[in-house]
């Protein structure tokens, strides 16, 4: 059954450490960078706790992000069952030993980090699908027998993390999903079944929202609505975006951060502090190295040779970009507030571990780009 | 079977991904552009928009109640001043429980339910960053045990602020008036209140903190703080202190004040003292009096109560709202109206024999045995009225109505005292048009010795004699110092340098600018020498308060205003005011000016019900000219001490 080595997976380190994509690899390190003062930022301006906390993560995962690319792409592929498998044990394990934090059960204590596995789990599914569809043919992915499992490998987690209750991230899991199945060719028609399907469910799921997350919506659609209540963090962010103006507030000037305006300024609304220190130039900046990433990311889908690493790559790359738009959406007030990380960026060590971690099989597909899986 | 995919699969399988893929990428692009295109119109085009609503955000003002400027008296000591007071202001949203704290401060401070239910009340009116006053003049006491409980008074303020004050209590109080808070109906009535809107500012409701209020009260200050969003001060931007408010040197002696003060005590009674050559008022005593110092903190209701109880009326003040019937004091201006329009000669002798009847109705002298064979001059001296009914038969209501109004009467003389009454000095159309009746004849004799429909104030009184004793030219009365030249002791002084220099009135009216209110300045003379004599002349009304000093010799006119009518009875048994009821006893008043050669000050004293002038109110005056005048020089000199030109 072993297929005889091939040349690339016997590269030596250094033949690996040159194959490298640097502009990826750069492009990661920057935003790094620019988090981290972002994060000093919100310490208001102090080399405090999660400051050092998030150069520590960093740091960690930045260096597991080559380790992951070191390891050959067929390693991934084989034990993409596994991971999936694995995570969802944890997500499930969450579900009845996980830490409760402001009303929602999300993470697992690890001693020494609490894991959030449903960050994982953006990661994870994405490879089981590549997988999946990288081994049936182009003819069988429509045939409603091949359907089946997709649609429960997706499901099943999705309802574990929407019941945590964390919308946002169950909602950015079911997209990662999604887009593998449509890369993969599966019908417009499925798609548009699911999402009729989808929208008569609808109000049953609305049913079953908390109360926060209803107003929530409400509150998207009409900020103004309830300013001092949960359309508070809209007008707020929008407030210190658009003050930012032209060339921001400067460094550690954001008044609407410094004065606790800003909700959760180191997680979700991280790209408000930066961009109303920063203005205009500071928030395209971020823009366009999040757009090299995503262009890098898929460039390597391009140039590598097999289904499971382009299906991967889009795929990451497409999830990846649906979690800064989202992210960015959110804060500039197009989308509701729904909880969604803006990532390398946001502090938080799953997502960063998660974010490391795909980008890492991304870069395995790089380094064994001509390397079949099987 | 895994193993044996073709490679044709792949490659279909490739294509099919990147056509899919490209439809994506598309769609990212899209989507980065439309962020970008948000960051656009949010940090460039509505940048502008957002800053402003981020330093709303930020900043938060909070103003500043400017101090009241001072009121002195004119040798400069303080009347109306400020002290220091310690107060507590909550912060509403700055407290994590109201209820919890109210209760905590009910027992630190003893605060009743209905303050605590006027507070809350108060809170949900305005901004919950305003600071409202729960107690605006602490004790020390309470201040400090406020301050031992602070920690666990999340939202209290203790503040050492400034207050108004009048250190001399009561003397003058209907003078300066008093301050109190801001009520709906002054923010109505004074425009320039509105953006002022300061916890604890103050408005002046009477007096001179009324009439002075605009540029007494100060400009507002605001302190600009950077507020994190639970409303906390980050920072202190910017201070502007606000300016305190202009200080006022008033013409009041204080010391004139209390003495006369203390001369009025337990009377319902006015005084008023001009200087006759500028109209400043140098004493201005209402009594009684009340305590101004209560009303700044917001009165309490027993004293309120006890005030307005009071049948004394001591919130009035008596010397400009006070309405008397001007009495035999009016009979100065019937004699000069009469000479001044010909109609009578002083010389001629009358008969009177206690009563004279007009159309069988009978008027009586005060005195019942009647005066005799008398003159003008006497008349006035004696103050005989039946001589005064003939002069005033004679004279007619309209020609003196004439003269009383040109001296003062009948009109508000001070400029800006809501309080002040104009009194009335009735004529035929005048009746007219308030009572809707013909004019008797019976009423122009009543009218001849100031009774009848005659109402006027001390003030008025006080300003008709200050104008006889200079010489007939017109004053304007005044509370505040007044450095302007002053063209009346000009003229004087150039008179008594020229002695022999005959001054046309038309060139009094030009080189001085004085308005003369005579035809004949010997009129006035005249006059001025009747009331000498009514004071230093044996048979004079008051000659009992004759001052023999050469220096504080003065020259008064007594005037008893009736009350009720006296019956036929009660005068044919000669009852004594005393012996009637308080109620129904006669105002005793007395105008005067001193000193006689030279004259300097005017000065009229009602006494409520006191009975009759020469007995009531002439001693009172005797004794306050005193004591102006041996003030005099001390008052010129004071003047002069500070280098300015009278």
């Amino acid at each position: 059954m072993f297929q005889p080595r091939s040349i690339q997976s016997s590269m030596s380190f250094r033949e690996k450490v040159y194959s490298l994509d640097y502009t990826l690899v750069f492009s990661i390190l920057i935003l790094g960078l620019i988090s981290m003062f972002a994060m000093y930022s919100t310490d208001g301006g102090e080399f405090k706790y999660h400051t050092k906390s998030h150069m520590l993560r960093f740091g960690v995962f930045f260096t597991m992000f080559f380790v992951v690319s070191f390891f050959q792409i067929r390693f991934w592929y084989k034990i993409s069952t596994l991971f999936y498998l694995s995570i969802f044990l944890l997500l499930l394990a969450v579900k009845y030993f996980g830490l409760t934090s402001s009303g929602s059960q999300r993470w697992l204590n690890l001693y020494f980090m609490n894991l959030q596995p449903s960050e994982l789990m953006k990661v994870a599914l994405i490879l089981f699908l590549a997988k999946y569809y990288h081994r049936i043919t182009t003819a069988d992915v429509n045939r409603i027998k091949h359907l089946f499992l997709p649609i429960v490998a997706l499901i099943a987690p999705v309802l574990l993390v929407v019941t945590q209750p964390d919308l946002g991230t169950s909602i950015l899991i079911a997209i990662g999903g999604v887009v593998v199945a449509w890369l993969a060719g599966v019908r417009v028609k499925f798609f548009t079944y699911a999402s009729i399907l989808f929208i008569s469910l609808m109000p049953i799921a609305i049913s079953f929202l908390k109360p926060y997350q209803k107003a929530r919506i409400l509150t998207f659609l009409n900020p103004d609505r309830d300013p001092l209540g949960a359309g508070y963090q809209i007008i707020q962010s929008k407030i210190a975006i658009g003050s930012g103006g032209l060339f921001g507030k400067g460094f550690l000037n954001g008044s609407q951060s410094y004065l606790d305006y800003l909700p959760e300024k180191h997680t979700d609304f991280i790209f408000t502090l930066f961009s109303e220190e920063f203005g205009f130039f500071g928030s395209v900046t971020i823009l366009l190295i999040y757009s090299l990433i995503i262009y890098r990311i898929v460039q390597i889908g391009n140039i590598t040779r097999s289904s499971f690493g382009k299906l991967y790559c889009y795929s990451f790359a497409t999830a990846f970009f649906v979690y800064v738009a989202v992210n960015m959406g959110m804060v500039l007030g197009l989308l509701p507030i729904v909880g969604a990380p803006l990532p390398i960026m946001s502090y938080g060590g799953s997502s960063m571990m998660a974010m490391m971690i795909g980008l890492g099989i991304v870069m395995s597909c790089k380094v064994y780009k001509d390397v079949p899986v099987n | 079977m895994i193993n044996n995919i073709g490679s044709g699969n792949t490659i279909i399988k490739s294509k099919l991904i990147s056509r899919r893929m490209f439809i994506l990428s598309t769609a990212k692009a899209i989507v980065f552009f439309g962020i970008f295109g948000r960051l656009v119109s949010l940090q460039i085009n509505e940048a502008t928009k957002y800053k402003t609503l981020s330093d709303k955000n930020r900043f938060r003002e909070w103003k500043i109640a400017p101090q009241r400027g001072l009121i002195k008296d004119y040798f400069d000591q303080e009347i109306a001043s400020n002290k220091k007071v310690f107060q507590l202001h909550i912060t509403p949203e700055n407290s994590p429980d109201l209820e919890k704290l109210f209760f905590r401060l009910k027992t630190i401070l003893n605060l009743t339910d209905k303050r605590i239910a006027f507070l809350k009340r108060k809170i949900t009116k305005q901004k919950p960053w305003e600071p409202i006053i729960v107690s605006d003049n602490l004790t020390w006491s309470e201040f400090s045990r406020i301050n031992l409980f602070l920690h666990e008074l999340q939202g209290v303020e203790p503040i050492v602020s400034v207050a108004r004050v009048y250190p001399n209590n009561s003397s003058s109080a209907h003078i300066v008036g008093y301050v109190s808070e801001v009520s709906a109906k002054d923010l109505e009535k004074k425009e320039y209140l509105r953006d002022m809107a300061v916890t604890g500012i103050s408005v002046g409701k009477t007096g001179l903190e009324h009439k002075l209020d605009k540029s007494i009260i100060g400009k507002v200050g605001f302190q600009r703080y950077e507020v994190n969003a639970f409303g906390k001060r980050i920072k202190q931007i910017q201070i502007d202190k606000g300016k305190a408010g202009t200080d006022y040197r008033t013409t009041i002696d204080l010391e004139v004040q209390k003495f006369t003060t203390g001369l009025l005590e337990d009377k319902a009674a006015a005084v008023c003292v001009m200087d006759i050559y500028n109209g400043d008022i140098v004493s201005m005593v209402s009594s009684p009096n009340y305590d101004p110092n209560a009303f700044v903190h917001g009165v309490k209701k027993d004293y309120w109560k006890e005030l307005i109880g009071n049948d004394l009326k001591p919130l009035n003040n008596k010397v400009i709202s006070g309405l008397y019937p001007p009495g035999s004091t009016l009979k100065t201006i019937v004699a000069l109206s009469a000479l001044e329009n010909d109609v009578w000669n002083p010389k001629r002798y009358l008969n009177c024999n206690g009563v004279t009847e007009l159309y069988g109705e009978k008027f009586h002298c005060w005195k019942k045995k009647g005066h005799g064979n008398v003159n003008m001059r006497t008349a006035i001296q004696r103050s005989c009225d039946v001589y005064f009914y003939e002069v005033a038969r004679l004279l007619g209501v309209d020609r003196l109505s004439e003269t009383a109004k040109k001296f003062g009467l009948g009109k508000t003389v001070l400029d800006g005292f809501i309080e002040e009454r104009s009194g009335v000095v009735p004529n035929t159309s005048w009746k007219k048009k308030f009572i809707g009746k013909n004019w008797y004849l019976g009423e122009t004799l009543h009218s001849g010795i100031g009774q009848g429909y005659y109402q006027s104030t001390p003030l008025q009184l006080c300003l008709m004699t200050a104008q006889l004793a200079n010489g007939g030219f017109e004053l304007k009365p005044r509370l505040l110092v007044n450095e302007e030249k002053n063209n009346l002791r000009e003229f004087i002084k150039y008179k008594n340098d020229n002695p022999n220099d005959p001054l046309p009135l038309d060139m009094l009216v030009s080189n001085f600018n004085l308005k003369p209110l005579f035809r004949n300045q010997e009129n006035i003379n005249f006059v001025k020498d009747a009331m000498y004599a009514a004071t230093n002349e044996a048979g004079g009304t008051s000659y009992r308060s004759r001052l023999l000093d050469k220096k504080f010799m003065f020259a008064g006119k007594t005037g008893s205003s009736q009350i009720k009518r006296f019956t036929a009875e009660q005068r044919e048994l000669e009852v004594k005011q005393k012996d009637l009821n308080y109620k129904d006893r006669d105002h005793a008043l007395f105008v005067a000016f001193a000193p006689v050669k030279d004259p300097q000050y005017a000065i009229s004293v009602v006494v409520e019900h006191g009975g009759t002038g020469s007995s009531a109110a002439a001693p009172l005056a005797k004794k306050i000219i005193k004591k102006v005048l041996e003030r005099h020089e001390l008052r010129r000199s004071y003047q002069f001490s500070l280098g300015k030109e009278i």
